[in-house]
């Protein structure tokens, strides 16, 4: 039977979604690279006590919209949200309020150990050694490795379920390609998680997409859904 | 004292970008930082580079026009430009972690005299924002400090300790503050140019530690 990732809809493709999952969020912040309807769909299922790992804690959609992440904090379903840059100084956001109510964890990451962190569970890594956070707060609870004379802190793979991200066009074996600055955590992502859903603005016909192109090989796609 | 006159944010942004140089690879933080790339020295090829995943990009579209897809950190469209390339995170933090950064310049809260720096937490706020710049301080291999020279309620910003929770240790370089520019070397903090109008007594007396005054401390001019 022909390899066929593509799924008809969002509520579909994100349906078996459990209670408690770890879910990457792909995106940077800006509307154009997140997966809006993938997260609108999750946050109409009934699943709650969410880890959510994204780089942003989301403006909301009276900013841009459509949904981004702070969606799953207006429906309450994210218990905890690993994240680098979870507030912003022009607006309190969902997590901001939720937070001081003391409705939800915050794991405070730095933006790139974030990256390498999911990158390392994407390459079968346990982990990564980063210079990044030592002598900060984040460096609490960590192990912290000495070589040739320099501190790393032993920083731990992120293992997820789902990972939903968003790209510019697919073919039926989910090959990817991306617009501009889109890659950002979506690519990274890409394989990161026991299911990644990618939503995109166009499926096309295998061979379509240039090899050279291709910035995410299928394989490590399992759904796509068209916008 | 009477208040005297500070320079502006699009004066210390100028005098920032004079530490351009031709084919620096340069990463501008959010606010402030920003500015300096409209004042790349004539003739210099500087390649900005962006967390998102950008480098190379050309100017910031100040009309609203742009495409959303092609965004710099501050999420504003920018020009594409001839030789601009675009990458996924874990490469843009590659490059930062790994040393292809020449200057970072971002907004500083306090800075120590030893050149620690705090600049992503408000203890009283509870909550605050790393986003790149744990990595970016940690990493580049020359890191600007853009800020005033003290908070609103008149305490230190440039101070012996930092109260504020670190963003790294013993990182930054030089501090271009609205009366002064500062370098932050071994034997402590070299005070190097005043704004006009400014002695370094004044500007000593706004800053914790002791200053080493340079031999040819001198009016900032551009």
């Amino acid at each position: 039977m022909p390899i066929n990732k593509v799924v008809a809809s969002f509520d579909e493709a994100v349906a078996d979604m459990q209670d408690g999952a770890v879910v990457l969020v792909g995106g940077f912040g800006p509307i154009a690279s997140t997966p809006s309807r993938l997260l609108e769909a999750v946050s109409k299922l009934k699943v709650k006590n969410l880890t959510v790992v994204s780089n942003s804690g989301g403006f909301g959609i009276e900013v841009w919209g459509e949904h981004d992440v702070e969606v799953l904090h207006r429906t309450g379903q994210m218990k905890k949200h690993i994240v680098s840059a979870p507030v912003n100084q022009w607006v309190e956001n969902t997590l901001e309020k939720r937070y001081r109510a003391g409705e939800v964890e915050i794991e405070m990451v730095a933006q790139g150990t974030m990256a390498e962190r999911i990158r390392a569970a994407k390459a079968g890594l346990g982990g990564i050694l980063t210079p990044v956070g030592v002598d900060t707060a984040l460096e609490k609870g960590k192990e912290v490795k000495e070589i040739n004379g320099k501190k790393y802190l032993l920083e731990l793979a992120i293992k997820a379920d789902y990972a939903l991200i968003r790209a510019h066009k697919a073919d039926r074996w989910g090959n990817l390609v991306y617009r501009g600055t889109s890659r950002t955590f979506n690519a990274t992502m890409a394989g990161a998680a026991r299911v990644t859903i990618v939503e995109v603005d166009q499926v096309v016909e295998l061979g379509e997409l240039n090899p050279e192109e291709i910035v995410t090989p299928g394989v490590l796609v399992n759904r796509v859904v068209v916008r | 004292m009477t208040e005297k006159e500070r320079i502006d944010e699009q004066t210390q942004a100028l005098r920032v970008a004079r530490e351009f140089e031709d084919g620096m690879v340069v990463n501008l933080g959010i606010g402030t930082p920003t500015l300096c790339s409209n004042f790349v020295p004539t003739g210099k090829e500087v390649l900005f580079h962006s967390e998102n995943g950008a480098l190379g990009f050309g100017e910031v579209y100040t009309t609203g026009e742009g495409d959303p897809n092609l965004v710099n950190a501050s999420g504003q469209a920018v020009k594409s430009q001839p030789g601009m390339s675009v990458f996924e995170h874990a490469e843009s933090f590659a490059i930062i972690r790994g040393g292809f950064i020449d200057i970072t310049v971002m907004g500083g809260l306090q800075v120590s005299e030893k050149g620690d720096l705090a600049n992503w937490l408000i203890p009283k706020r509870q909550v605050g924002t790393i986003g790149g710049a744990m990595d970016l301080a940690c990493c580049a291999k020359r890191v600007i400090i853009i800020m005033s020279h003290v908070a609103k309620d008149g305490s230190y910003k440039i101070v012996k300790k930092c109260s504020y929770p670190l963003t790294a240790s013993h990182c930054v370089d030089l501090i271009v503050t609205d009366i002064a520019v500062i370098e932050v070397t071994g034997h402590g903090l070299v005070l190097k140019e005043v704004a006009p109008g400014w002695t370094a007594e004044e500007i000593q007396r706004l800053t914790e530690p002791t200053l080493i005054i340079a031999p040819d401390c001198h009016e900032i001019s551009f």
